[in-house]
């Protein structure tokens, strides 16, 4: 029996996550466990809520997503009251999307994983944050990220009543419409939004792609998977956050499913281990066959990596070059580099800005026609939406006075749980040996999962963002001979 | 499981107007009715705020009886309209937190009713007895 | 250093919304800082739980803690800071009332397990497995923190001094806290750090408000297009700004959309829940049971409706609570 070593955050007084790696007898790592110790229940306590409050009840699973949540319920209902909202309510939801997309992103850009490129991966963790990015790229970027979020923010609280936990939406549309005023401010903000975007591509482009150490770190096989990806994609089978179908690739690059968010129980199917709280989701049609990655492998991935590797390309001029940059830098498609999530983060934020940009500017956007009411008696309903950290499926039933019956909600960390596990498990048995653990394999581990920017308040309930972790390592004997936290 | 002797604990409210006289009448009158009850009077029934019944299961009543004048006979005009505005959507809040029906109960008992109230006590009783104790202990 | 105020932030069972609603006080934050010495905030500085330990009791000034309590680890951690701590501030409605995650107190521990890794409709393998506390795998034996059935508020486990309420608190308010704790400018023991009225006082909607509110017909949200100028209840929707506390600056309806409640109700209110009901009662114009059944077909979940925020406060669920886990 081997020893344990265990990376908890804070952990023994928390619980955020979790991971517990086993030392054989000659000090060689014979498997990390990633942990997810938390649940909330919200798919049982929704049960005989009236169904119009689930936007505003399933966005407190996440605080730092509430609008991916929020938008995939009400569409969720849209489908359970079998209503269609009126083209300008569409525009809103998806203007409301990209603006929270795009301040999203920049927040996991400057604050959460680039301080370990800005700063470096190796630099002292006190520098590891987003204080050290403002030092290393100087104030007036600080200042700069500051105004351009809150200014982003200021357009979810004009629309959705709050920032955190808008309120905006409802079966067959929105709450609020949008008046020529707002427009002409609207327009203002997206182009800044749009200046800014190429600010995050030519940081990104400096700081990583012109280091080659860092290149050659996205490429190296610790942070390689080869799994299936998915992602939501229009008919032209350009990426896409707001609406369409979800496709799947395998790890060739090559379709493999292609299916409307209705169908998801044909396609995905759950698994359960008795070590963590968080459940596993794989493709049914290939099935469970465990942590492996490969294409015979039910094992699939979410988030800005996936759905690049899941489209065939971008909506939007800007990110469509950036997009063709991206593959031929990285040795073709399907890219398999964990890491490489950064980078398709930095062209989403391109992608959304462009996107908010034609959106804002769209002269039907003003139309006060805002609600289609419902008439038809509620069932069933299925909404889906691209979560920034991948796809989030709100599925609902309920009776015919729209009280839920049952709710079932596959959120986007969840979906990576298998990869993110792998994930851990391979950086632990590449950077740990002869027994040997320090303070820095914790951040080289840390890195293998930070890149999907897990978000386990979605997946379960824990802190999203920068988590706290706890690592303990055990020896063959079962002691904890390690124990390294992080508290954040 | 229950025990045999299990003897339920009532708070009645009761409307000075109206049920309290009957409740009066009927201790005069001598009837017999089951002592489980305890009478708590106010001036209306509509004085009774739903806060006052949760209080009274926190405090360890078995069931609550609400009693008042009988529609269009409020002393106020419309308290008791009020009262059945009220407990109509207490009890349906009561049934989603897991409260069987019966341990609620609104009665229109008007001050000659006291055979009425004795009635209703005897039976409210026989009902809560049946249901056991409330056990707000709940959960595991 | 001396003279600067120590502070601490800490999160329990919560969504991360109220951590961002620190980081939206935008350059605020940077007066925040400068100002005081924060000694603790684990989702965004790099203190352990052993630095807090090595204080001195009650030398932590403040403590902002948010986030209901649902794990031992939750509870010993709040003990902690509670014993360092000159104040504990209960920050945002789980902390101060339970919050959504609290809605969870209808359900215990294994319907939940039942639902989630048995039931659903995406479980495979026939939902045969579900995590254990302790669980041995090839390697050795992996431990998880117990789940429990009951979702408790601050109060219900520490003693505290304030309450910011909110789903999240607003920039504005936590902006004023601060500025009270460091003037030293503190309300007695137990205020709510918001309005002391309720929230209609503050809405801009408020001049269209009836002066007798009487409703014939009441209208659930996604039924009606809500007219934004016009004062929702007028409208016949439900809307809980005359039984929540105001501080808000009525931002929902702001947003066209009633409000839920997330402030809790106005200081002399013991129950929201109760409360709510009570007022829906008060406004409905009807003396007919059938017709006042009838009407109330538009409110299917009173729990959901007016216990949002608040149902492990509520009288019964917290006699539930203590009992089963004091």
């Amino acid at each position: 029996m081997a020893d344990p070593v265990v990376i908890n955050p804070i952990t023994r007084l928390e619980g955020h996550g979790k991971i517990t790696i086993f030392l054989d007898g000659k000090g060689e790592v014979s498997r990390a466990y990633f942990q997810v110790p938390e649940l909330r229940g919200f798919e049982n306590f929704l049960v005989g809520r009236q169904a119009e409050d689930a936007p505003q009840i399933t966005s407190r699973i996440c605080g730092v997503c509430p609008t991916a949540h929020h938008t995939a319920a009400s569409k969720a209902l849209d489908d359970l009251f079998k209503v269609d909202p009126p083209p300008a309510a569409k525009m809103i939801r998806e203007m409301l999307y990209s603006v929270f997309m795009l301040e999203d992103h920049a927040l996991h850009l400057f604050f959460l994983g680039g301080p370990d490129f800005v700063v470096g991966p190796t630099a002292p963790k006190a520098e590891r944050n987003v204080l050290g990015v403002i030092q290393k790229a100087g104030l007036e970027i600080g200042k700069r990220v500051i105004a351009m979020r809150k200014e982003l923010r200021g357009i979810l609280t004009e629309l959705g009543g709050k920032t955190i936990h808008p309120v905006f939406g409802l079966p067959g549309g929105v709450a609020k419409a949008v008046t020529p005023e707002m427009q002409t401010r609207f327009k203002e903000t997206a182009t800044r939004a749009l200046e800014f975007a190429q600010f995050c591509e030519k940081l990104f482009e400096d700081v990583v792609l012109e280091n080659p150490a860092y290149v050659k770190m996205i490429m190296s096989d610790a942070y390689t998977h080869r799994t299936h990806y998915m992602g939501l994609v229009d008919s032209q089978l350009h990426e896409n956050f707001y609406d369409g179908q979800l496709r799947v690739v395998n790890p060739t690059g090559a379709e493999v499913a292609r299916f409307p968010a209705q169908q998801y129980l044909d396609y995905i199917a759950e698994h359960s281990e008795p070590w963590t709280y968080v459940k596993f989701p794989f493709l049914k049609k290939i099935g469970w066959k465990g942590f492996v990655d490969g294409e015979d492998s039910g094992v699939y991935s979410v988030a800005p990596l996936a759905r690049l590797n899941a489209c065939s390309g971008m909506a939007t001029p800007r990110a469509s070059w950036l997009y063709e940059k991206y593959f031929e830098t990285l040795g073709g498609k399907p890219v398999h580099h964990t890491l490489a999530n950064h980078w398709a983060r930095v062209i989403e934020i391109v992608y959304a800005a462009e996107r908010l940009q034609e959106l804002a500017h769209d002269p039907g956007i003003v139309d006060p026609d805002i609600r289609t009411l419902p008439t038809e008696t509620p069932k069933e309903g299925i909404g889906v939406v691209e979560a920034p950290r991948g796809v989030l499926i709100h599925h609902y039933t309920s009776d015919e006075r729209g009280v839920l019956t049952s709710a079932n909600l596959i959120v986007a960390t969840q979906h990576n749980a298998a990869r993110i596990a792998m994930s851990v498990d391979k950086a632990a048995r590449s950077m740990i040996h002869k027994g040997v653990v320090d303070d820095g394999i914790l951040n080289q581990v840390e890195m293998a999962f930070r890149a999907y920017d897990p978000c386990h308040a979605c997946a379960t309930h824990s802190l999203p963002g920068h988590m706290p972790l706890l690592l303990q390592i055990h020896g063959p004997d079962g002691r904890v001979v390690r124990e390294i936290r992080q508290d954040g | 499981m229950r025990k045999p002797e299990f003897e339920p604990r009532i708070v009645a409210f009761v409307c000075n107007w109206c049920t309290y006289i009957a409740a009066d009448a009927a201790g005069v009158a001598r009837s017999r009715y089951a002592s489980n009850v305890r009478l708590i009077r106010t001036m209306c029934s509509g004085r009774v705020d739903p806060q006052f019944v949760l209080t009274a299961f926190e405090k360890g009543a078995d069931g609550v009886l609400l009693c008042g004048c009988h529609p269009r006979d409020c002393h106020y005009s419309s308290g008791n309209y009020k009262t059945l505005r009220r407990y109509t959507l207490l009890k349906k809040m009561l049934s989603q937190m897991g409260f069987e029906e019966g341990r609620l109960r609104l009665e229109w008992i008007s001050a000659s009713e006291a055979e009425k109230f004795r009635r209703v006590v005897e039976d409210m009783t026989e009902q809560v007895r049946r249901l056991g104790p409330l056990d707000l202990d709940g959960g595991d | 250093m001396a003279g600067k105020p120590k502070v601490a932030f800490y999160w329990c069972a919560s969504c991360g919304g109220c951590e961002e609603a620190v980081v939206d006080l935008a350059e605020g934050v940077l007066d925040v800082v400068a100002a005081v010495d924060i000694v603790f905030w684990p989702v965004a500085l790099d203190f352990k739980v052993t630095d807090v330990e090595a204080l001195p009791d009650g030398g932590i000034t403040v403590s902002f803690i948010n986030g209901a309590v649902r794990l031992s680890e939750q509870e010993d951690m709040v003990r902690l800071l509670r014993r360092k701590s000159k104040y504990v501030i209960a920050f945002g409605s789980c902390s101060h009332l339970g919050g959504i995650p609290g809605l969870a107190n209808l359900w215990d521990r294994r319907s939940i397990f039942e639902w989630y890794y048995h039931k659903a409709p995406s479980v495979a393998d026939g939902g045969s497995q579900e995590p254990r506390e302790r669980v041995e795998v090839p390697e050795g034996t992996l431990e998880l923190p117990a789940f429990w059935d009951v979702v408790k508020s601050l109060d219900q486990v520490i003693d505290v001094d304030y309450y910011l309420p909110g789903c999240p608190p607003t920039p504005k308010l936590i902006g004023n806290a601060v500025t009270a704790l460091l003037k030293g400018e503190l309300p007695p023991k137990g205020a709510v750090l918001a309005g002391t009225r309720a929230l209609c006082h503050e809405c801009p909607l408020n001049e269209t408000k009836p002066e007798k509110l009487l409703i014939k017909e009441l209208k659930r949200v996604h039924l009606t297009k809500v007219d934004p100028e016009k004062c929702l209840l007028a409208q016949g929707v439900l809307c809980l700004g005359p039984v929540t506390r105001g501080g808000c600056e009525a931002l929902c309806v702001k947003g066209a959309m009633p409000c839920t409640g997330c402030f809790g109700p106005t200081d002399e209110v013991r129950d929201q829940g109760a409360k709510g009901i009570s007022y829906l009662a008060s406004i409905l114009d009807f003396d007919d049971e059938a017709d006042i059944r009838r009407a109330m077909e538009a409110v299917p979940d009173p729990v959901g409706t007016f216990y949002r925020y608040a149902l492990p406060r509520s009288i019964l669920m917290r006699s539930r609570g203590v009992k089963a886990h004091g």
